[in-house]
C-alpha cells in the first residue's frame, strides 16, 4: 500500500488520476464556491456595478433594489460593489498567511522530525506555548503594540497558525520517517534535504493540504473577526469583516448591509469546510 | 514508582508545563507591548515630546532599566496583584479591571451552565442515533456555528429574536438589572450567543467520544446480547466515555475566551474584553497587557484542566 502510493505521488499531480481521485458533488460544489471567490478576488473591481468607495445612493441602509442588488450601506454605498472588492482583501489576507504558515510549519515540522533531538525538542516545546495563547486575543494584542496594516495582519496570522502547522507536519513525518523505505534511503546514504523533500514530504502532502484547507478558515474567521473589532483592514477598504463591522447600526432594522457581507464570509467557510470533508480518501489519509 | 502513582506524577508534570508555558506567553505579551511599539514615553507625551521632557519621563518610568529586568519586575506585579497604572487616566488597573472582570465570569459562568446539559444531551443523543435524521440536522447544525465567525452568530442571534420575532432588545445592554425580567433580557443576548459559539464545539466532540465507546468490543458485546440501543449507550459506553467527555467540555470552554472579546463587544457588555478592545484603541498598555494576562491564564488553566482530566480518567494509566 505504502509502496504503491509512493510511486503515484512520484509520477506527478495526484489530484486527476484514477478512479480513488474523484470528487462527490458536495465537494464539487464547495470547490466551485472557492473558485468563485478566487476569481472574484482577482477581477472583482472590474465585475463592480459601482465605484466601491463612492456613494450613489441618498438613502442609507437601502434596501434591494435593481440598481443595488444588495441594498446600499450606512453611507449609501453599493454592497454588491463593496463585497466583490472585499474579497480581494479577505481571500488574498487568508491566502498568503496560509501560504506562510504552512510553508514554514511543514518545513520546520519535517526538519524537526528528521533532525529530532534538542532541535526538535526546543521547537517544539516553544511553539507549544504559543498554542496558549487564545488567538485573537494574540492578534489583539500585536495590533496594539504595531497598529493594522496589511503586512502587519498577514505575519500576525501567520505567527497564530504556524506552530499548529508545525505540530501537525511534525507528526505526520515522524510516523513517515521511521518506515522501511525512509530506512533503506538513509542506508543509501542519501543527504537529510533529499530524505525530506523526495522521501517524507510527497506522502505527507495530501493530509498537509487537507490541514491548509481548515487553517484557512480558521484564519478567514479570525481576520473576520479582528476586522470586525476595527482592528484588521482599515478604512477607507474594507474586508468582509469590516464591511460587517460598518454597517453594525443596521441589525436593528435588519439591513442587507448587514446580512449580505456575513453570507459571504459563511459561503467561504463552509465551501472550504465541505470542501476538505469530502476530499477523495486517497489524498486525506495517505498517511494512514 | 510504583505504578498507582504514575498519573499523578503526569498530572505534575502538566502543571510544571503549564507554568513554563505560561512564563513563555507573559514574555511574549510583555515583549510584543512593550518594545515594540517605539519610545512610550514619546507615545505618551504626543505633542509635548521635546527631548528633555522624554529623557525625564523615560527616567521617572524606569524606562533605562535593561528590558530583562524590566519584564522580571513587571512579572513578579503581576503575581503580588499590582498591575501598574493606566496610561490613559491614570487609574490603578486592579480597580479597573475589578469589576469588570466579576461582570465577565458572570456571563462565562451563566453561559457555561446552559451550554453544557444541552450541548451534553445532543452530544449523546446525536451518538445514540447515529446516522438519523436527527444526528444528521445536529451535524450540519454544528458545523454551520463553527465554521461561521462568532459575530455572525450573535448577527443572527439579533436579527431572529430582536428584529424578526422582538421579544428582545437589539444591541443595547440595559444596565437595569431591578427586576427579574429586565435582567434576563439583558443576559439573554450575549449568553444565547455564546452558548452557541461554545456548545457547537462540545457536541462534536462528545459525539465522538460516545461514537469512540461505541465501537469498541465490549459494547458491541452488549448489543449483541440483546441490549437496547439505549441501555447499550447509557449502561454501558457512558460511563467510559464520561472521562473523554468531560476533557471535551473542558476544552470547549476554552473558546468562551475568544467568543467573549467578541460578543463583549458586539453587545457592548461592560467586562474585561470589552475593556480591553477600547484599550486597544487607546493603546494604553499596561492595561492591555493585565488583560491579556488574565485571558491567557484562563484559556490556558482550561486547556491544562482538560488534559488533567483525560490524564485521570484514563484507567489504563492507574494500573
Amino acid at each position: 500500500m505504502m509502496a504503491e502510493a509512493t510511486t503515484t505521488t512520484a509520477k506527478g499531480t495526484p489530484k486527476r488520476k484514477g478512479p480513488g481521485y474523484r470528487f462527490n458533488w458536495v465537494g464539487r460544489i464547495g470547490l466551485a464556491i472557492i473558485l468563485f471567490w478566487a476569481i472574484v478576488a482577482v477581477v472583482g473591481p472590474w465585475l463592480a456595478p459601482h465605484p466601491p468607495g463612492e456613494i450613489v445612493d441618498w438613502d442609507y441602509f437601502g434596501p434591494v433594489t435593481k440598481d443595488f442588488w444588495m441594498g446600499t450601506d450606512y453611507l449609501g454605498r453599493d454592497i454588491f460593489s463593496r463585497i466583490l472588492m472585499g474579497a480581494r482583501y479577505t481571500v488574498g489576507i487568508a491566502l498568503a498567511a496560509v501560504t506562510l504558515a504552512c510553508t514554514l510549519g511543514v518545513i520546520l515540522g519535517m526538519v524537526a522530525a528528521v533532525a529530532g533531538g534538542w532541535f526538535d525538542m526546543i521547537l517544539s516545546r516553544l511553539l507549544d506555548a504559543f498554542n496558549g495563547i487564545p488567538s485573537l486575543l494574540f492578534g489583539l494584542v500585536v495590533v496594539a503594540a504595531v497598529g493594522s496594516s496589511i503586512p502587519v495582519l498577514i505575519l500576525t496570522l501567520t505567527a497564530i497558525y504556524m506552530p499548529g502547522s508545525y505540530r501537525f507536519a511534525r507528526a505526520l513525518a515522524v510516523n513517515v520517517n521511521t518506515m522501511d523505505f525512509v530506512t533503506v534511503a538513509r542506508a543509501r546514504g542519501e543527504s537529510t534535504p533529499y530524505l525530506i523533500l523526495r522521501e517524507i514530504f510527497p506522502n505527507i502532502l495530501g493530509p498537509v493540504l487537507a490541514d491548509l484547507g481548515l487553517r484557512f478558515v480558521f484564519i478567514v474567521l479570525v481576520l473576520s473577526g479582528l476586522s470586525f473589532l476595527g482592528l484588521g483592514v482599515q478604512p477607507p477598504n474594507a474586508d468582509w469583516g469590516a464591511l460587517v463591522r460598518e454597517n453594525i447600526e443596521g441589525l436593528s432594522i435588519g439591513a442587507p448591509a448587514v446580512i449580505f457581507p456575513s453570507i459571504a464570509i459563511a459561503s467561504l467557510t463552509i465551501s472550504v469546510n465541505m470542501f476538505i470533508d469530502n476530499l477523495p480518501t486517497k489524498i486525506r489519509d495517505r498517511s494512514e | 514508582m510504583p505504578q498507582s502513582l504514575t498519573p499523578w506524577f503526569l498530572v505534575i508534570q502538566r502543571l510544571g508545563i503549564a507554568l513554563l508555558t505560561l512564563v513563555i506567553v507573559s514574555f511574549a505579551v510583555f515583549f510584543a507591548t512593550e518594545l515594540l511599539p517605539g519610545d512610550v514615553a514619546e507615545i505618551l507625551l504626543g505633542q509635548a515630546a521635546t527631548p528633555e521632557a522624554v529623557a525625564g519621563l523615560r527616567e521617572a518610568m524606569g524606562l533605562n532599566e535593561p528590558a530583562l529586568s524590566r519584564f522580571v519586575g513587571w512579572l513578579f506585579g503581576l503575581a503580588g496583584g499590582d498591575l501598574g497604572t493606566s496610561y490613559v487616566n491614570k487609574m490603578e488597573v486592579v480597580e479597573l479591571i475589578s469589576g469588570r472582570l466579576g461582570n465577565s465570569l458572570k456571563l462565562a459562568g451563566v453561559t457555561t451552565l446552559v451550554s453544557v446539559p444541552v450541548a451534553l444531551a445532543l452530544g449523546i443523543g446525536a451518538a445514540m442515533w447515529r446516522g438519523s435524521l436527527f444526528d444528521r440536522i445536529v451535524s450540519v447544525l454544528t458545523i454551520s456555528v463553527i465554521s461561521v465567525p462568532e459575530f455572525m452568530v450573535a448577527t443572527l442571534a439579533v436579527l431572529i429574536f430582536a428584529v424578526w420575532l422582538g421579544w428582545l432588545p437589539a444591541l443595547s445592554y440595559g444596565a437595569d438589572v431591578s427586576s427579574l425580567s429586565a435582567m434576563l433580557k439583558a443576559y439573554a443576548m450575549p449568553v444565547i450567543t455564546l452558548a452557541f459559539v461554545v456548545s457547537a464545539q462540545m457536541i462534536r466532540m462528545t459525539r465522538a467520544a460516545v461514537i469512540e465507546t461505541i465501537n469498541t468490543p465490549y459494547v458491541e458485546m452488549a448489543l449483541l446480547k440483546g441490549a437496547s440501543r439505549k441501555r447499550m449507550v447509557l449502561g454501558h459506553a457512558l460511563p467510559n466515555a464520561l472521562g473523554p467527555i468531560a476533557n471535551a467540555v473542558a476544552l470547549s470552554l476554552s473558546y468562551l475566551v475568544g467568543g467573549v472579546i467578541i460578543v463583549e463587544t458586539i453587545f457592548n457588555y461592560p467586562g474585561v474584553a470589552k475593556l480591553m478592545v477600547d484599550a486597544v484603541s487607546t493603546r494604553d498598555l499596561p492595561l492591555i497587557q493585565s488583560c491579556a494576562m488574565i485571558f491567557c491564564v484562563s484559556y490556558l488553566s482550561l486547556i491544562t484542566l482538560a488534559d488533567m482530566i483525560a490524564i485521570l480518567s484514563n484507567p489504563r494509566l492507574r494500573r
